[in-house]
């Protein structure tokens, strides 16, 4: 190929375990009895239950939808019931539950209605909306909602489309392998990216190392009717990642704290751009992906996997050996331990690395930063991570994003050459997680001081308002009685004019003190009207009685 | 000599005219100092420190009638925060304010509830909501755990809840590292 290719700073070459997996034909994992689907999959808002208890589901059915624009819908992933929807272990590395939608499936596998969409007689807006409600998510590792990455936007366009086959992280093959047996449905994807996007420079980046999958890709391409360029890339660890890949293949950086689509690219996983193709000429939603199962097990291979798929069931299809000593959710590199295996395979799930002494023997334990600076070299984002670390360990965060540490892959180079053996990336996790969360509180903050602020307002406002209306009341009234003597042609004091208003009070007490007859005195016996009479002469004589010991008292200060 | 003398007066003229100006000109409302405490006290308004609220903390400290360590909610590191930012040394926090405590948000029991609005009036930020004789219920993401509701309460249905740690609240921990002995 006669295109450019340009080279990152950094990058490491771990052993690539590439082989291993590869050997055997992908396989579709057996349905499993229970299927747990968590409802938060993807980045944004988890979606919304829409489903209930009990309630007969179809393979393909929503069950969950999405909540706001950056969010996606969730679906069932086979036919059955829907026996819990609660906390249920989720692949997370703290281990803490999430809400799930479980579903115990009959074993018939029966699709709901779907037909493929038209997509170029749709208008895009719409098109994005029904991406969304297919549970469309990036399957490269972020799971961001796909559509919002198909919205060029306003005033943006998107000349550069690259979709992403760099694989680059040791042991997973799931792209090499869809790239090796559907390489002409990933490119049916590319094409409605590019009609969605409009880009007119459409690159497949792939590393040298799957030459099957740059063969099957390049004569999948040469079948179009517009132009793709499939370009092998040097393998080179982290050199699938986003921005490494964009640098590779164009040279260009993204600049810092900025999106890839401020220069113009976007940039798309393999895998995202096959399940596109899935549910535009299939209706399929996002119910199933390949998932690779490697490392200490007996026939390491990738399987087609339904999401919500307990973890273990796959190990145990590979075969497991004694002597697992933990598995990760993803590579060596970047994966994050998985505290239980009862959790489901999800959308992000690309990897399940069975661990073993032999394969992955325990770091030593660290040693102290002796500021060597090989992880400077190593690091793929051209940062300082001897100083981040530092900065992070210290809790110093406000140094630590000084130094980009938001411009941070936590791809795993600086760990990974490091002669202290220091999980770097650790610290980097720590100090990201700790920022948000301050900047969480600092929200919380400032909205319980305004709060506050608006409760002093209100308190003032009321009692400002309270004293307004008596004074108003009282100023009426006054008038109201100046009126009736100014008439009468007398002059009246403020004094005269307050006596008036009691006197008036008075009288108007009497009066409906004297309007107020018992209503239940019509039609009485005698001996009732008798029994009256005696009860009032009884009160009569108490009130006199009453009186009587007041008088003396009176008159004898 | 009298020519230097004019200038000198001229030039004293002329500066106290700037400087006049300027002092309108350039007038801060308000005090900016108790603006900065502010912005670093936790907003619990909880009233911990002694002062009703925390602005009137913050203007307490930046007037000098208030040391920096009256603030439980906000914790040692408040106390740093405010001690960086007025270049004071950091002190441990006053126990005689209070002791910090994990965050929790008040849980009104709406069985035992019987609706008198004592609390609606004592909440700092609003954040229960309710009518005379309705039952009340908090709204628990304003509530700032400052448990000023608890004592107006006269059937004691009001409880502290601590936050508990889930998904979306989980927090990357600070990194064990087993470091090996050198020597």
């Amino acid at each position: 190929m006669s295109r450019e290719l340009f080279k990152f700073k950094g990058g490491v070459h771990p052993p690539e375990h590439k082989t291993e997996s590869t050997s055997r034909p992908i396989h579709a994992a057996p349905l499993p009895k229970k299927l747990v689907i968590p409802l938060r999959q993807h980045i944004g808002n988890p979606a919304k239950p829409v489903v209930e208890i009990g309630e007969r589901v179809l393979k393909g059915q929503m069950i969950a939808a999405a909540d706001g624009y950056i969010s996606t819908a969730i679906h069932a992933s086979s036919s059955g019931t829907v026996v819990a929807i609660d906390l249920q272990p989720v692949p997370h590395i703290s281990g803490l539950p999430d809400l799930c939608i479980t579903i115990e499936t009959d074993g018939r596998d029966e699709w709901v209605a779907h037909a493929p969409l038209d997509y170029q007689a749709m208008e895009p807006s719409q098109l994005r909306m029904q991406l969304r409600d297919l549970g469309l998510a990036g399957l490269g590792g972020a799971v961001f909602p796909s559509a919002v990455k198909l919205d060029p936007g306003a005033s943006r366009d998107c000349p550069t489309l690259i979709i992403n086959g760099g694989e680059c992280e040791p042991w997973i093959t799931c792209d090499d392998m869809l790239m090796r047996h559907h390489a002409d449905e990933i490119l049916q994807g590319v094409a409605i990216m590019r009609h969605l996007l409009g880009s007119t420079d459409i690159l497949v980046g792939i590393e040298d190392n799957k030459p099957e999958a740059l063969d099957s890709m390049r004569s999948a391409a040469a079948k179009l009717d517009f132009a793709v360029e499939v370009v092998a890339v040097p393998a080179r660890y982290p050199g699938g990642g986003a921005k490494q890949m964009i640098e590779t293949l164009t040279g260009k950086q993204v600049p810092s704290g900025k999106l890839s689509t401020d220069i113009g690219i976007q940039v798309f996983n393999v895998g995202t751009s096959y399940a596109l193709a899935r549910a535009i000429h299939h209706g399929e939603p996002l119910i199933s992906r390949l998932v690779t199962v490697t490392g200490h097990v007996l026939r390491p291979q990738n399987f087609e996997v339904l999401i919500g798929t307990p973890m273990h069931t796959l190990i145990t299809l590979a075969g497991d050996r004694d002597g697992t000593t933990g598995v990760l959710m993803g590579g060596p590199m970047m994966g994050v331990p998985m505290p239980d295996l009862d959790v489901p395979v999800v959308k992000a799930t690309n990897c399940i690395l069975v661990k073993s002494k032999e394969l992955f023997p325990p770091l030593p334990k660290a040693l102290p930063c002796i500021r060597c600076t090989r992880c400077a070299d190593a690091c793929p984002a051209e940062l300082q991570p001897q100083e981040l670390f530092r900065f992070a360990k210290a809790g110093d965060f406000g140094r630590a994003q000084e130094y980009h540490l938001f411009d941070c892959i936590e791809c795993g180079c600086c760990s990974y050459v490091c002669p202290s053996h220091i999980p770097l990336v650790d610290f980097y996790r720590y100090a990201k997680s700790e920022i948000w969360a301050r900047e969480k509180d600092k929200r919380a903050a400032d909205l319980a001081r305004e709060r506050h602020e608006f409760r002093q307002f209100r308190q003032e406002r009321e009692k400002k308002e309270k004293a307004e209306k008596l004074a108003a009341k009282a100023q009426t009234k006054r008038a109201e009685l100046a009126a009736v003597p100014a008439a009468e042609g007398a002059a009246v004091s403020d004094a005269d004019a307050k006596k008036a208003l009691i006197a008036a009070a008075l009288a108007r007490a009497q009066a409906k003190k004297s309007d107020a007859a018992p209503k239940n005195v019509d039609q009485l016996t005698p001996v009732q009207l008798h029994q009256i009479e005696e009860i009032e002469a009884r009160r009569t004589k108490i009130r006199e009685l009453a009186r009587k010991p007041l008088e003396p008292e009176e008159k004898n200060p | 000599m009298l020519a230097a003398i004019g200038v000198m007066a001229l030039l004293a003229v002329a500066i106290g005219l700037v400087l006049g100006w300027s002092a309108i000109r350039f007038k801060v409302e308000g005090n900016p100092l108790a603006e900065k405490i502010d912005a670093i006290l936790p907003q619990t308004q909880c009233g911990q420190c002694g002062f009703p609220g925390c602005r009137p903390y913050a203007e307490a400290i930046a007037k000098g009638e208030a040391d920096i360590n009256q603030c439980p909610p906000g914790g040692e590191e408040g106390v740093k925060k405010l001690a960086e930012l007025l270049g004071v040394e950091p002190k441990p926090l006053d126990e005689a304010h209070g002791t910090p405590k994990p965050k929790s948000v008040a849980f009104i029991d709406e069985q035992t509830c019987i609706g008198c609005t004592l609390c609606i009036q004592a909440c700092p930020v609003d954040a229960i909501s309710g009518a005379a004789k309705q039952m009340h219920t908090i709204i628990a993401a304003e509530c700032t755990g400052c448990e000023l509701c608890l004592p107006p309460c006269p059937v004691d249905c009001i409880s502290m809840v601590p936050i508990a740690e889930d998904l979306p609240h989980w927090k990357w921990k600070h990194p064990v590292v087993m470091m090996k002995r050198v020597a």
